[in-house]
């Protein structure tokens, strides 16, 4: 399998669905401009022509209902948001429209779109330009959202949305856009609703998505070092939740620790807990545990994020707990060898 | 015999009306368990486009949409199953009154948020447009919508790509109980606001179905001609309250002045009046085609009645693609 960023692998599968289907339209604010949106839509346009990869008027709630008309009229349209902040103007057509439009008129008639929100963080993106808010479209019913983690998934998950016959809510993480792995060339189809293991283990099982994923494989990878065992579970789609694959994890290991990319109040951590707490109570070896962003918007100066997020360490450090051991986790932060507001050494702002 | 133009429009009034008055008549036997919108009144805007759109032109429309629907043919069991919670309706019971669709018809749908099939409309558009296919879309609008953000976000992109819309706007003065005089400044001219969209805007008398007809057909004509999005303002009156069978002149955000003006200038009689002086039908045409109407209804009722309810597992059916739904069991 050839190796490619996440990002090239969100460009790849927009290029392989616009060669498959002449129903397929990429757009959305920046779509062909310059920097084409962080690279994931660059050269398309010239490729596939202005009628089906094009800009759009900064008319998100208009543009989500047009893709809504699109798709009843038989077309499959991507639509890009460059901060899912910015999608927050389309919230009437996408639950109104996009999510209950095959409920509401009894079957007749599918709405497939593709919402593509990005999420930002760090480098002062701010209380605006930050937000994970992914449970409120989790709570949607006839949305389905997922948010992957590996490049792999975020092409197979990004061709199954295109491709499915469902409102997709797709969750891509600018800090996730540079990284690196392998997935396969040309046409291929993750179905929603399956969790990807990451790590095998035996003692905790680590229920993450999107960024929150790679922070816990650096502290599971650091405490199985130390001789501990996790199941690390990437949840890739929230809803539908793989259900199958969480129970049958914590059914073994008896622990569960949940890292949320979202806000801790009313977020998807708490639904799977709560799932745990009333499914799988005679399995619970100790109570369960979430991770998440906590309360509170993100601030934009660097003295305000340092301790913002849930970072590896913090992972490490709540699963010896719920293990009864202590873990030093010092090299966990020294392997970060760049400021904590940004993802990596490639990243030099803006946005 | 082949109805003439004004034959049809005057038929398709009187069915509209004849059906909302009948739902109005039976409302209070609270089998109909939703809210309803009548259309009582402003049967003329409906009726005109109904003719002047071509079967295969598509339509999508708001909460007061029974005559839209009708008008582009679609299936009365349907609605009427739908209005009364059947499964046989045209949602299968899910939508109600405010939620209507007959595909085959080019009856796409019709949603109960102000303004929110709007850009639905334009998306449909837009896929006509690409497909390179000649339909145009009507969406069926009140006054209120124009002063949604959405109808200008997409009146906004329908003119930049000169899309196949006709934006048709029933002006009939009130968003529920609230008159435009506290909704809008004094003096605008809803035409004027579209026009400055980049729409081609024309505006007329709504209660003159003729009027209405020539001023939408010449509309859709140029859209056909690849002139881009038009927009058509008909003033015209809503005469029973806003949501319900009721007369509300009593309750005092109108006058019973008013309302008797508007009920002078009813659609139907003046065309009934017009046609009778001119010799377009006689008293035995209007009596066979009331008779017909009649019959039509009370055997959509009945069907609605003798139809089933659907079953309880219905409520958690058609909310996923089938393969999502089956990986949440």
């Amino acid at each position: 399998m050839p190796s490619m960023t996440y990002g090239e692998a969100i460009r790849d599968a927009l290029a392989v669905a616009l060669a498959r289907d002449p129903a397929v339209l990429v757009y959305g604010l920046g779509t062909p401009d310059p920097k084409g949106v962080f690279g994931t839509t660059l050269g398309l346009q010239a490729t596939f022509g202005a009628d089906r990869v094009f800009d759009m008027p900064t008319s998100e709630n208009a543009m989500t209902g047009i893709g809504v008309g699109a798709a009843l009229g038989g077309l499959r349209p991507v639509l890009t948001h460059q901060r899912l902040d910015f999608a927050l103007l389309s919230l009437d057509q996408i639950v109104n429209n996009a999510a209950k439009w095959r409920f509401m008129f009894g079957g007749r008639g599918s709405v497939p779109l593709t919402i593509r929100m990005i999420l930002g963080r760090g480098w002062g993106q701010g209380p605006t330009h930050s937000q994970n808010l992914q449970s409120w479209f989790a709570h949607v019913p006839g949305l389905c959202v997922v948010a992957p983690t590996t490049p792999e998934d975020a092409k197979g998950l990004l061709l199954n949305a295109i491709f499915g016959e469902d409102p997709v809510i797709f969750l891509e993480h600018r800090w996730l856009h540079n990284v690196t792995g392998e997935a396969p060339e040309g046409f291929y189809r993750i179905p929603f609703g399956q969790a990807r293991r990451l790590r095998a283990g035996a003692d905790v099982t680590v229920v993450a998505m999107s960024l929150m994923s790679l922070e816990a494989a650096h502290a599971v990878d650091h405490l199985a070092r130390e001789g501990l065992s996790c199941d690390l579970l990437d949840l890739r789609s929230l809803n539908p939740i793989d259900w199958p694959a969480i129970d049958a994890s914590v059914r073994r290991t008896g622990r569960l620790l949940v890292v949320d990319a979202g806000q801790e109040t009313g977020g998807v951590a708490g639904e799977i807990i709560a799932h745990a707490a009333t499914r799988l109570w005679g399995d619970l070896r100790a109570p369960p545990r979430r991770l998440a962003m906590p309360d509170a918007p993100e601030a934009t100066s660097p003295a305000l994020t340092a301790a913002y997020h849930v970072r590896a360490e913090h992972i490490a450090a709540a699963i010896a707990e719920m293990l009864g051991r202590s873990t030093d986790t010092t090299p966990l932060v020294a392997a970060r060898r760049f400021p904590h507001d940004v993802p990596g050494d490639w990243f030099r702002g803006p946005f | 015999m082949t109805a003439t133009l004004p034959q049809r429009l005057l038929r398709d009034m009187l069915r509209i009306r004849a059906v909302e008055e009948a739902i109005a008549e039976r409302y209070a036997e609270q089998k109909m368990r939703c809210p309803v919108h009548l259309s009582i009144g402003q049967e003329a805007p409906a009726a005109a486009a109904g003719a002047a759109l071509a079967p295969t032109d598509l339509a999508v429309s708001g909460h007061r949409a029974h005559a839209h629907y009708l008008a582009k043919g679609g299936d009365l069991k349907a609605m009427i199953a739908e209005i009364h919670g059947k499964a046989t309706g045209c949602c299968s019971g899910k939508g109600g009154s405010m939620h209507l669709t007959d595909l085959s018809a080019g009856f796409v749908g019709s949603t109960a948020i102000v303004g929110g099939t709007v850009p639905v409309g334009v998306g449909l558009a837009l896929a006509r447009q690409l497909a390179g296919r000649g339909e145009m879309v009507c969406v069926f609008i009140g006054d209120a919508v124009l002063e949604t953000g959405v109808f200008y976000e997409s009146a906004n992109f329908a003119a930049l790509r000169r899309l196949p819309v006709l934006f048709l706007c029933e002006n009939n003065l009130y968003s529920v109980y609230s008159p435009l005089s506290v909704r809008q400044p004094a003096g605008r001219s809803l035409a004027e606001a579209a026009s400055a969209m980049g729409l081609n805007a024309t505006a007329g008398d709504g209660n003159d179905v003729l009027a209405s007809h020539d001023l939408i057909a010449a509309a859709a004509a140029r859209i056909r001609r690849g002139e881009g999005p038009q927009f058509v303002e008909l003033a015209t009156y809503r005469w029973r309250e806003h949501c319900g069978p009721m007369f509300d002149n009593d309750i005092g955000y109108r006058s019973p002045a008013e309302f008797e003006a508007w009920r002078a200038l009813d659609p139907i009689a003046r065309l009934t009046r017009q046609l009778l002086a001119g010799g377009g039908i006689d008293n035995a045409w209007l009596a066979a085609t009331s008779g017909a109407i009649k019959d039509e209804v009370d055997a959509a009722f009945a069907f609605a009645d003798a139809s089933p309810f659907p079953g309880p597992e219905a409520a958690f059916t058609d909310i996923w693609s089938p393969e999502v739904a089956a990986c949440r069991r």
